[in-house]
């Protein structure tokens, strides 16, 4: 059965009032921004609700705003039962982007989390090897952050002005 | 004690003493080894024959499609997509294509779906027959060359649908196709299916609880294999696939065997609707009303302002979209493909994700062949289908 997304988002803010920041709906998944240090406790209880049973994590994504204020890296996941999907977003301060690993709610996240470390320097508090996975390991930034160029970044025929962003 | 004798006489230095104590031994399972689609590494430590752990090492094939993406109209994006699956890249490319879709809110028309829906089909075919019968593989290849002109790399159709129908030699041939392949997919499986040698090689061999699978995030025939029977196509319906009528078909102990039953019988539903999709083929247009993302017949551009304009926007990558973010999943060859798309108005993403069914479903390999002997291994990998241009990005 299909859950309605308002019921979910006042399943969660009833349980959790205080570390919901905010929520929207984006093309019929509901996002909810939650405060990164009950990050892993809200997404326990989400696994283990009877009502939710958000018992399937679909994806970790990690995403760099260099603009946003002291917003930076969001780490977003989606769980998916009783076909709903649900989206939370997590902002951590770029010079210290620590979050709890969920690894021990869902064995899937490992590699997930990884490759967010890899790319973006997250860092996974109690994650069991947190190493680089798809770069070497010798590599001494993470390279999907906005300030990589992908292409030499002293060239002048190419700026952001050709990509729509003035 | 003999072997222990032997260690003596050579010159072990390069050996820890623990493994020469214990008589374990490592064993590098790749980076190159025919059982693999590409090239990824196991670091195995049996003792014996037995397999007591095992290490991953993946990235050797890693080609930064999330940064270049980044950088790149969406258009010419497809052509990345080919290259993440690519025993079946027609459906990394229309799924992709129904994720910028989705983001501008485009229609799309009902013969478009369809077509999609078939060509998704005859890739998830040749894709799950990638382990077994070549020929066959070939033929659905020559299919792809009739559409798009290319037979790997597909880049297949485009955002808003296709740059030409099917035309009279694809009919032709994909009719050969519906009526001679059951018969020789249906020979090939006769020498399998119920062969006593073929069961007890592979039963039993590197299998997964259902319960275990979910917990990994694995989807797909893998998936499937436990005995969940979780499909975007039922689940959550793309391009029409709520008009057709199929059944998912499940395993129970999550084997090689269960593994290759749930890829045979995919094979043959995805036949079922394709012959559905195909006879109930609607007219109409082959690509949605979306001048900005279709190039304009030429004898337009040459004579119309409009098409002049538009033909300048899409071959310079001009085309900006609107700010959203957007999650689209399609069921690909291995499980649930996933694209998060997060534009900021800009001519190119801010941020595209693949959720790679490969990745995510790999590490659970270490558990599926712990304990199990040598060549259960690469029976296993072999089965779960990793796909080294997945698996990377």
């Amino acid at each position: 059965m299909r859950m309605n997304n308002e019921d979910i988002l006042k399943r969660i803010s009833d349980q959790f009032s205080s570390e919901v920041v905010s929520s929207d709906e984006t093309y019929g998944i509901l996002n909810i921004e939650i405060k990164a240090d009950k990050s892993f406790e809200i997404i326990k209880w989400l696994k283990d609700d009877t009502t939710l049973q958000c018992s399937f994590l679909t994806n970790i994504a990690a995403i760099h705003y260099p603009n946003d204020k002291d917003r930076e890296i969001a780490v977003v996941l989606h769980s998916w039962k009783n076909n709903y999907r649900l989206r939370l977003k997590v902002y951590l301060p770029i010079n210290n982007p620590v979050i709890d690993s969920i690894v021990e709610i869902y064995n899937g996240a490992n590699w997930m989390e990884r490759e967010s470390f890899d790319f973006f320097g997250v860092q996974f508090k109690g994650h069991p090897d947190l190493r680089r996975i798809l770069n070497e390991d010798t590599m001494d930034y993470f390279p999907m952050r906005k300030e990589y160029h992908l292409e030499d970044a002293t060239r002048e025929d190419k700026d952001d002005r050709y990509f729509g962003r003035f | 004690m003999e072997a222990k004798e032997q260690y003596k006489t050579k010159n072990l230095d390069h050996l820890s003493k623990e493994t020469i104590d214990g008589e374990i031994a490592t064993i590098n399972f790749g980076p190159t080894h025919p059982a693999t689609h590409g090239i990824f590494q196991n670091i195995l430590q049996v003792d014996g024959e037995k397999i007591i752990s095992s290490e991953q090492t993946v990235g050797y094939i890693h080609r930064a499609f999330e940064k270049l993406a980044e950088r790149r109209p969406y258009n010419q994006i497809t052509p990345i997509t080919d290259r993440l699956n690519y025993c079946s890249s027609p459906i990394n490319n229309i799924g992709w294509e129904m994720t910028v879709e989705k983001l501008i809110g485009a229609e799309i028309p009902k013969r478009v779906q369809y077509m999609r829906v078939i060509i998704m089909e005859l890739a998830r075919i040749a894709d799950h027959l990638i382990c077994s019968s070549v020929t066959e593989r070939e033929k659905i290849y020559e299919l792809y060359e009739e559409i798009c002109g290319a037979r790997l790399t597909t880049n297949i159709g485009r955002i808003g649908g296709f740059e030409r129908d099917f035309n009279e030699t694809f009919h032709a041939k994909l009719k050969t196709f519906l009526k001679t392949f059951p018969k020789a997919f249906e020979e090939f499986n006769s020498m399998l299916e119920r062969n006593r040698i073929f069961m007890d090689r592979t039963k039993g061999a590197g299998p997964i609880s259902a319960e275990r699978a979910l917990n990994y995030s694995i989807t797909g025939p893998n998936l499937r294999a436990t005995g969940v029977d979780y499909d975007i196509r039922v689940m959550q319906p793309y391009s029409s696939y709520e008009d057709f009528d199929f059944i998912i078909p499940v395993g129970v102990n999550g084997d090689t065997y269960d593994r290759f039953m749930v890829r045979q019988e995919e094979i043959r539903q995805s036949l079922r609707i394709i012959e559905q999709a195909y006879n109930n083929l609607p007219e109409g247009p082959y690509k949605a009303d979306l001048p900005e993302f279709l190039l304009p017949p030429k004898a337009e551009v040459y004579n119309q302002m409009e098409a002049l304009i538009y033909h300048f926007k899409i071959v310079m990558g001009e085309t900006e979209l609107p700010v959203g973010e957007v999650y689209h999943a399609v069921e690909g060859g291995n499980g649930e493909l996933g694209y998060y798309l997060i534009s900021d108005g800009g001519r190119s993403p801010y941020r595209l994700q693949f959720r790679r069914p490969c990745f995510i479903y790999y590490q659970a390999y270490p558990e599926m062949i712990k304990g199990m002997t040598l060549s259960d291994a690469v029976l296993t990998l072999s089965s779960i289908n990793v796909i080294a241009g997945e698996l990377d990005a």
